[in-house]
């Protein structure tokens, strides 16, 4: 059986550096860090006092004030990019759509942690019968899916796919799958994250993932660079529409790329640390680039996962370096995430959108804070300042704990 | 001090999301103004803590419109 091809006709994102994509897209190749003091809680006993949140988003276009309070930040954020992504495909105006051959496929890596969190506070304070009647479908993790579904009418496959900071990618990456196998002509995917809480934030600064330079916060997320001191935790969503080629093209939609190639694997070696030599990592990438039918040379930009830790940024570089051999030295790869901080369960969605955007524009995002590369870091990281390039095919990497890898390989749509 | 009418009716309008003229003290909570099973169980959690009360569960599932419950406040606090 022959693969269906896939394309990406809709993009939608809300981050720490724009409520859009255009405005976050613009944001990440000006290099503007959207890093701040944390302000959703007073962060005073805390190691970390800084994260990327989400600032003035005006959800009353999207939803209303009694569905914004039955539903965790985390789901206001992905349907929100949901929203934008649709209206941005033009399938609303598509009275033909079989509702029933669309999907959705939207995770989250935490949840709903904020309403829990409170949830287990009013639990503790008035007994269970005060524990609201919308905890469980306010903060479990399919939820975005499931209320997108009841928006959009979209009957098809609906799935949430739960696997840390690999979410994003796994969820487009299996979207491309259900539509390439044929039991969906359109699926919305993508991840979306509100994890920036006194619990969360507590837990990871406990893990020693987080990075403490609290008075200089815009400096605080640089990936390869010999001063990182750990990743910052973001918040926010990243949304797709995914479509069949043939589907797209009947209605005379707008394409902004084409999914070619999706991998996965795990390290099989630590909960939360990679293998120095990046194995794991290596091989989900080789699987990418297998699925896509294409050659390593014919990579030209990658994503990284880069999230700004000790062993995780030097371990991807090995991993690189073993994958594309003499080649890793041609192309070109940079971390986003030093301008966004890590959205977690969202990163591999908003990633994938920045990916898209590089190969239709030929226009590689910086890795901003990259003042002097560590030792072993010596790729062409496009350093501080974004950078022009005929870049075709675009491969974004997420790691998460677990050891769970996943890759996808976007493709300029030239017919 | 705002009446009980007056304060069921505002806590109707946060909970369910509707506005202060769609609730008259005849509305059915289900039929007329929209709630579903579960905005009914909070609604109920809402007026319990406004006026410092519990309504157990067999009473609370009998308060079907506006009047009903603000008769059970009036009659149990």
């Amino acid at each position: 059986m022959s693969k269906r091809r896939v394309v990406i006709t809709g993009m939608g994102m809300v981050s720490p550096v724009g409520n859009d994509v255009q405005s976050s897209w613009k944001g990440v190749c000006e290099g503007r860090s959207g890093i701040r003091p944390i302000d959703r809680f007073d962060a005073t006993d805390y190691n970390t006092r800084i994260g990327g949140a989400i600032k003035n988003l005006d959800l009353d276009p999207y939803l209303t004030s009694k569905e914004a309070r039955k539903l965790d930040a985390f789901i206001h954020y992905g349907l929100v990019a949901a929203q934008q992504a649709v209206d941005d495909s033009g399938l609303e105006n598509f009275d033909k759509l079989d509702k029933e051959r669309a999907g959705v496929a939207i995770g989250s890596g935490i949840g709903g942690i904020e309403y829990i969190e409170n949830s287990v506070i009013q639990m503790h304070k008035s007994g269970p019968r005060k524990v609201s009647p919308f905890f469980v479908p306010a903060s479990v993790i399919n939820m975005i899916s499931g209320n997108a579904a009841i928006r959009f009418g979209y009957r098809g496959p609906n799935i949430a796919i739960v696997t840390a900071c690999t979410t994003g990618t796994h969820n487009i990456g299996y979207a491309a799958r259900t539509i390439a196998y044929g039991d969906a002509d359109v699926m919305l995917a993508g991840g979306s994250e509100m994890a920036t809480t006194r619990t969360s934030i507590a837990g990871f600064s406990s893990a020693r993932a987080l990075s403490t330079r609290n008075d200089e916060p815009e400096k605080a997320s640089r990936p390869w660079d010999k001063d990182r001191d750990g990743f910052v935790l973001s918040d926010g969503a990243g949304v797709v529409v995914l479509e069949e080629l043939e589907h797209a093209l009947a209605r005379g939609a707008a394409i902004y790329g084409e999914v070619v190639g999706f991998g996965m694997s795990d390290d099989a070696h630590h909960i939360t640390a990679p293998p120095s030599d990046g194995e794991g990592a290596a091989r989900s990438m080789r699987n990418a680039i297998r699925d896509a039918g294409l050659n390593p040379e014919d990579v030209d930009y990658i994503n990284a996962h880069g999230t700004s830790t000790q062993v995780g940024d030097v371990a991807e570089v090995a991993a690189v370096k073993s994958v594309f051999g003499a080649h890793a030295d041609k192309l070109a790869m940079s971390s986003t995430k030093s301008v966004t901080g890590h959205l977690l369960g969202a990163a591999g969605a908003v990633e994938a959108i920045f990916s898209t955007l590089a190969v239709k524009e030929g226009l590689l995002p910086p890795t901003i804070n990259l003042d002097n590369p560590d030792e072993g870091c010596d790729l062409d990281f496009v350093p501080h300042t974004s950078r022009q390039a005929d870049a075709r095919v675009a491969l974004t990497n997420s790691f998460g704990f677990g050891g769970t890898n996943g890759t996808l390989i976007v493709r300029r749509y030239e017919g | 001090m705002s009446t009980v009418e007056e304060r069921v009716k505002k806590i109707v309008c946060e909970q369910l999301g509707v506005k202060e003229a769609e609730v008259q003290n005849t509305s059915s909570f289900v039929e007329d103004l929209g709630a579903d099973s579960l905005d009914t169980v909070e609604l109920v959690m809402a007026l319990e803590e406004e006026f410092e009360t519990e309504i157990p569960d067999e009473e609370a599932e009998k308060l079907g419109t506006v009047q009903d419950a603000i008769d059970y406040i009036v009659s149990h606090t």
